[in-house]
């Protein structure tokens, strides 16, 4: 399973580059930066049991934090990226030992206040630029050997964190914290009866869980040179996240990447299209009903109910 | 003989109504005690305040010498305290082997992933479960489910076993079974306090047993005396005259 992601994530940094095409970069690139927020919402979802409707502060945060260390002090993107990343989750290893005290669809509210909270806060932030945010100079893409240069780098890297995503949650799903998870999830009165630590195990995986997407957010915003707190605290695309989680098979490792691939290939084809362009939204929210209601395991789910043996190979 | 747990002066109330009133109990190190008493007499609630569902109003409660007393449910389980739920609660979408492997990693013993799945194995299989231990626990029937809560708090190597009502659900034919795998558990030196209604299986199965009423102690003593008792007899039965409703506060 690890190679097949190592595998998998080597190819879709190589095929364009050796191809030199452009496009599929930037194709890939997005598709990936959605496995990132999928995989790393299913450690929430899939595994804990618990929605996370705001799951985009993460990434928005780490982006901030990022592109602010390039722009205003010069640090190189990938040590920015990182204490993004690090920054980000123990700030929410702190929300999280408040906020999971909640449960089901009041633990669902407070993230979404928390975004909206944080939304506003960057929006009267002076220093963040406010509500226009901040851009990259052209400067800021020197020290990468040149913008040209520089996306491919920045693609590399982004890859590079979705493959850390879907290692990160085959890790844990293979371990004795995952089981707990899993426990928490399934009954999480029944689990702290088994001995299940369920506050600190909640607060650590939420804190997981915020991570990698915020070093993604680095990395994305760079690469994109502004970012504003309307783009970067996005409620649409948290909710998106979710529809992918939920098409791919929460509680699989494959299951969000599939499902955020499949989710870009459709969002694609309707912002092209006159008729959809504007109903992107109207289409997520469709699809998620008819998920819920008529396959609730997702894609893997019913691939595994199809074919049992693919239960051993495809987790 | 040293208590596993002693339950002192143990008070609980919910808004108006006494569920549990100024109760005492101990369980003596490889003891099976019983705990019995008509519907509503606050058995279950003496489970939860023992494995730290709810917090005591009053009282303390001491496990193996450590205090324990509005603990929460999982550090209560570590200390080596399992119980096995009335109704059943199965992580429904985990296999057998997983859900007696939850069990076994975040019991007494904290053990790795894998020396817990071993662990799992071996219980499952000593209450029966071993052909159905890759099943998803959803799908095990009514008697499976029971042994698999048994199995699952097994797994964790307590020192004091819990059991809420396991036989209750089950045929003559299960019971029989059930019963076995209880005395087995015993044999093993596990001290375990029984909630049961099937009285001919705890009458046998335990050497003390405890009676409540309204939340409070009512009588103790070895089954024959108990069940020789006068007022227990009464509370079960009904006296010649009306008892006395549960106390209630305006």
């Amino acid at each position: 399973m690890p190679w097949l992601i190592l595998l998998a994530a080597l190819g879709c940094a190589l095929i364009p580059y050796w191809t030199d095409d452009v496009q599929l970069r930037e194709g890939l690139l997005l598709a990936a930066v959605y496995v990132i927020l999928a995989s790393n919402l299913n450690l929430m979802i899939g595994y804990a049991g618990y929605i996370n409707f705001g799951n985009i502060v993460f990434f928005g945060l780490g982006g901030y934090i990022s592109v602010y260390l390039v722009s205003e002090w010069h640090w190189p993107l990938p040590a920015a990226a990182v204490l993004a990343g690090v920054a980000v989750s123990a700030v929410a290893l702190l929300f999280g030992l408040g906020i999971l005290r909640l449960r089901g669809a009041f633990f669902a509210l407070a993230t979404i206040g928390i975004n909206e909270a944080v939304r506003q806060l960057v929006t009267n932030f002076e220093p963040w630029g406010g509500a226009s945010g901040i851009y990259l100079a052209f400067d800021a893409y020197e020290p990468l050997g040149g913008p040209m240069q520089a996306l491919w780098i920045v693609y590399f890297l982004v890859i590079a964190v979705t493959a850390l995503s879907l290692l990160l949650s085959f890790a844990i799903k293979n371990s004795k914290f995952g089981l707990g998870l899993i426990a928490i999830g399934q009954n999480e009165n029944a689990a702290a009866t088994l001995g299940v630590p369920t506050p600190l195990y909640k607060a650590l995986v939420y804190s997981a869980s915020a991570v990698l997407p915020a070093i993604g957010g680095g990395l994305y915003f760079f690469k994109s040179g502004i970012i504003e707190p309307g783009g970067a605290f996005n409620l649409g695309t948290s909710i998106e996240a979710i529809v992918m989680v939920m098409l791919g098979g929460p509680g699989t490792v494959i299951g969000p990447a599939l499902g955020a691939a499949l989710y870009e290939e459709l969002r694609g084809a309707l912002l092209t299209s006159d008729i959809f362009s504007h109903l992107q939204l109207v289409i997520a929210g469709a699809l998620l009903l008819v998920i819920v209601l008529f396959i609730p395991g997702g894609l893997m789910g019913f691939i595994h109910r199809r074919l049992a043996w693919t239960r051993r190979w495809l987790e | 003989m040293s208590a596993v747990l002693e339950v002192e002066a143990v008070s609980k109330r919910f808004g108006g109504v006494a569920a549990v009133r100024d109760l005492s109990l101990r369980v003596e190190e490889g003891e099976i005690l019983g705990l019995i008493g008509p519907n509503g007499a606050g058995k279950s609630t003496v489970f939860n305040l023992i494995n730290g569902v709810y917090a005591p109003d009053r009282g303390r409660i001491v496990f193996r010498g450590t205090d324990i007393t509005g603990a929460p449910p999982y550090r209560i389980a570590r200390l080596g305290l399992a119980r096995a739920h009335q109704i059943v609660q199965p992580l429904t979408g985990l296999s057998v082997l997983d859900n007696c492997t939850v069990g076994a990693c975040f019991g007494r013993e904290d053990l790795p992933l894998e020396e817990a799945r071993a662990a799992a194995r071996e219980v499952a299989a000593e209450v029966g479960l071993g052909g159905q231990i890759d099943m998803p626990a959803g799908q095990l029937t009514t008697a499976g489910k029971k042994r698999l809560e048994l199995a699952r708090a097994l797994s964790a190597r307590p020192h004091l076993l819990l059991l809420d009502e396991v036989l209750a659900g089950l045929n003559p034919a299960e019971v029989e079974q059930m019963i076995d795998i209880v005395r087995g558990i015993r044999k093993r030196g596990v001290a375990i306090l029984i909630i049961e209604h099937v009285m001919r299986a705890i009458m046998s199965l335990s050497d003390r047993i405890v009676v409540l009423n309204l939340g409070s102690l009512l009588a103790q003593g070895s089954p024959s005396e108990v069940a020789a008792d006068p007022q227990v007899i009464t509370a079960y039965l009904g006296a010649a005259e009306p008892a006395q409703d549960a106390e209630r506060t305006p």
